[in-house]
Order: structure tokens, then sequence, then C-alpha cells
């Protein structure tokens, strides 16, 4: 009775193992993109693209890039965000919530770590420290410029189209209000993706009805 | 209790109308927190450094510290009353935009297929590129890359060398992060 109730227990056991590993692993790369991200959301793209699509293959570029759009599009913390829609197309609500813990729990316990043993004016004045994140600052861009050119790759972006990612950086770039906003361009480029749609549509009945006359 | 219910109602109004990320949100942060006479105003400039300094996106950075601060001001538990606020604001801020993208994500996997769903996203994906351009025009400045020319021209050989290292080959973006900081600490 006893052994029969511990194999069925080794064998929920190794079930749960197997399934969590996943899960583990989600949580872990997360962890890693928690914890390596300086420089807000879009630093981390970079590290994020590295784990997810070229290391674990979890998901295309192309879809990657879709993914990126939609948490873009949200309101709160990019990063988490991120973590939330790749968390959830791989593995559901459960594994939404093992990536956006992974990516929360590293500032949380390092900020936690600041606030109860350092004050702001410690960090701020030790040499070797200010020296060390000197270095990290410009290659943080570099972090971002990479990503950028790979993905302008995936989204197809050819002579023409080149100008929608150009005068949307710049826009953003000016700080005019308003005009600066994100989200502006977010919304136009999903009206200008539908009317683009709409538009050809309109075409082919066009010429499907002269084909017919 | 009040000042925990304050400071929660603060960072669910951060996390839901924060749009655009990291260094978008810092003016609403600071309306809210310095507004409410939380901290002062260079002890937010602190904080910011901090999350400059430390790794993790600048929202959940400043609702775990100024969570921390508040919450030792109020429960009077000291630490442990701290971290309460910590945990507290650091939820807050997370969890509407959560079930937020969660929806939506859901919402837009179902109509993956429908010709209206991948004709938004043919529009959206080059304004997406133009995005991450923007950030990366953005962190072009003078707290990233130093003030006097000899600070200016390392940046500039270390941002061009990190980039050179990241596209062109298979290295990890993490080992960049941290030869990036090794040059920092030789050269400065």
């Amino acid at each position: 009775m006893i052994r029969h109730i511990l194999c069925n227990f080794a064998v929920v056991f190794q079930n749960a193992t197997m399934t969590d590993n996943i899960f583990f692993k989600l949580f872990t790369s997360f962890f890693k993109v928690g914890a390596f991200t300086f420089g807000g959301g879009w630093a981390m793209i970079a590290i994020i693209e590295k784990e997810i699509v070229t290391k674990n293959k979890w998901i295309g570029k192309e879809e990657f890039l879709d993914l990126l759009a939609i948490a873009q599009a949200m309101p709160g913390i990019l990063a988490v965000n991120i973590a939330v829609v790749i968390g959830d197309r791989l593995k559901g609500i459960k594994g939404s919530l093992c990536a956006a813990l992974g990516t929360i729990l590293p500032s949380f316990f390092m900020i936690l770590a600041i606030a109860i043993f350092l004050t702001p004016e410690t960090i701020k004045n030790d040499p070797t420290l200010s020296a060390i994140f000197k270095g990290i600052r410009p290659a943080v861009v570099a972090l971002i410029i990479a990503p950028m050119l790979t993905t302008a790759k995936v989204a197809k972006i050819s002579r023409k189209t080149i100008i929608i990612p150009i005068a949307t950086a710049l826009l953003i770039y000016s700080g005019i209000p308003y005009i600066s906003s994100p989200v502006v361009y977010i919304i136009l480029g999903c009206v200008g993706g539908y009317m683009y749609y709409v538009i050809s549509q309109h075409k082919k009945l066009g010429t499907g009805k002269e084909d017919k006359q | 209790m009040n000042a925990y219910i304050k400071l929660i109602l603060a960072y669910l109004k951060i996390g839901l109308f924060g749009f655009g990320g990291g260094y978008a949100m810092l003016s609403l942060i600071q309306r809210e927190v310095v507004g409410s006479g939380w901290i002062t105003s260079t002890m937010f400039t602190d904080i910011v450094a901090i999350s400059q300094m430390t790794p993790g996106p600048i929202g959940i950075n400043s609702a775990t510290y100024i969570g921390y601060v508040v919450g030792c001001d109020a429960g009077g538990m000291g630490w442990i009353s701290g971290i309460l606020g910590s945990v507290l604001a650091t939820l807050a801020v997370v969890i509407p935009p959560y079930i937020l993208t969660l929806y939506t994500g859901h919402f837009i996997n179902k109509h993956k297929n429908s010709p209206v769903t991948k004709s938004v996203f043919s529009g959206l994906r080059p304004v997406c590129v133009g995005l991450i351009g923007s950030a990366a025009l953005l962190l072009i400045n003078k707290d990233n890359f130093g003030v006097t020319d000899f600070e200016q021209i390392t940046s500039i050989i270390i941002c061009i060398a990190s980039f050179g290292i990241v596209y062109f080959s298979k290295v990890h973006p993490i080992l960049v992060i941290i030869l990036a900081g090794f040059a920092g600490y030789l050269i400065y």
C-alpha cells in the first residue's frame, strides 16, 4: 500500500518537475533580463531576443515584434509587460506569472537592500561604482540600436517604408508635447495598416469587376 | 494604515496611466510621490540616479524604494513596515497593467489570423522599429555619455565597439554589459 502511494507520488513528482522545467526556464530567463537591464525597458530587448528567440527558440522574430507592439501599447512598466505577453504566449497565465516575477524580483530585492542598508550618497560617491557605470551607459545605447536593426529586417522595411520608423523616432525625440508621445504613433500605425488593407481590397475588387466586364 | 492606502492608490494610478515605459513614466511618478510630500525633490533625483545604476525597470525601483520610505514612516515597526510598504507599492504598480496586457494579448491571439489583425500589425511593425530608435536617441545625452571631451570620445568608442560585438557576433549581451563595465573601471 505504502509502496503503491510512494510510486504514485514519484510519478506525479516526475511529471511536475518535467513540466515545471519550462516554467523554471522561463523564470530564470527573465530573471537574467531583470538583473541586467540598465537604462529602462528598451535596453532589455537585446537580452530578451537572445534568451527567447535565438537561444531557446520559443517564438519567432516576427511574432516577437508583434508581442513587443502589444506590450508597448499597454500602460505600465514596459519590461513587465513584455514578460507578461511572452510568458502568456508560451505557457498561459502561469507562464506569464513566472516571467513577470523573474523580471521584478532582481530589482525588488536589490532596491530593498539599498533602502535598508545603503543611502543613495554612498553609491553615488563610490569612485569604483561610478567608473563602472560610466562604461556601461554608452554600451546600453548600442544594445538598443543592434536589435533595432534586426527588427527592421523582420519588419521588411523597404525604401518606401523606411520613412515611417525614421519619422517616428525623430518626432518622439523632438520632445514636443503630445507629438512626442509614443501612443500617437501606435494608434497611427494601427489605423495606417488597416487603411492600407482596405484600400488594397478595394483595388482588388475594382480589377475584379473590370475583368467581368 | 491611511498612508498605506494612499501609497497603493498612487501606484495604481502610476501603473494604469504610465504609457511609454521607463523615462516617459518619470514625470508621472514625480508628480505623485513628490507632490504627496512623501519625499523631497532632491531625494527623487537620487532615486532616479540609483535606478540608473542598478538594474531593473525604473517603475519597479521607485515603487520599492518609495514604498519602503513611506512604510517606515507610517507603520511604526521599523524595517518590517518598510518592507510591507515596498511589497504593496510594487504589487500596485504591476497588477493593473498585468491584467490589461494579459487580456489584450489573449484577445489579439484569438483573432491572430483575421486579415484586420494582420493588417494592423503590418502597420505597427515599422512604427515599433521607430520607437526603439527613439529610445536609443533619447539615451544619447550628457547623463550617459559624459560632459568632458575625453568622456564623450571614450563613450562613443565604447558604444561603437559594443554595437559591433552585439550585431556581428553571437556574444551574449550580458557579457557585453560586463565588459563595458570593466572597460569603464580601467579607463576612469
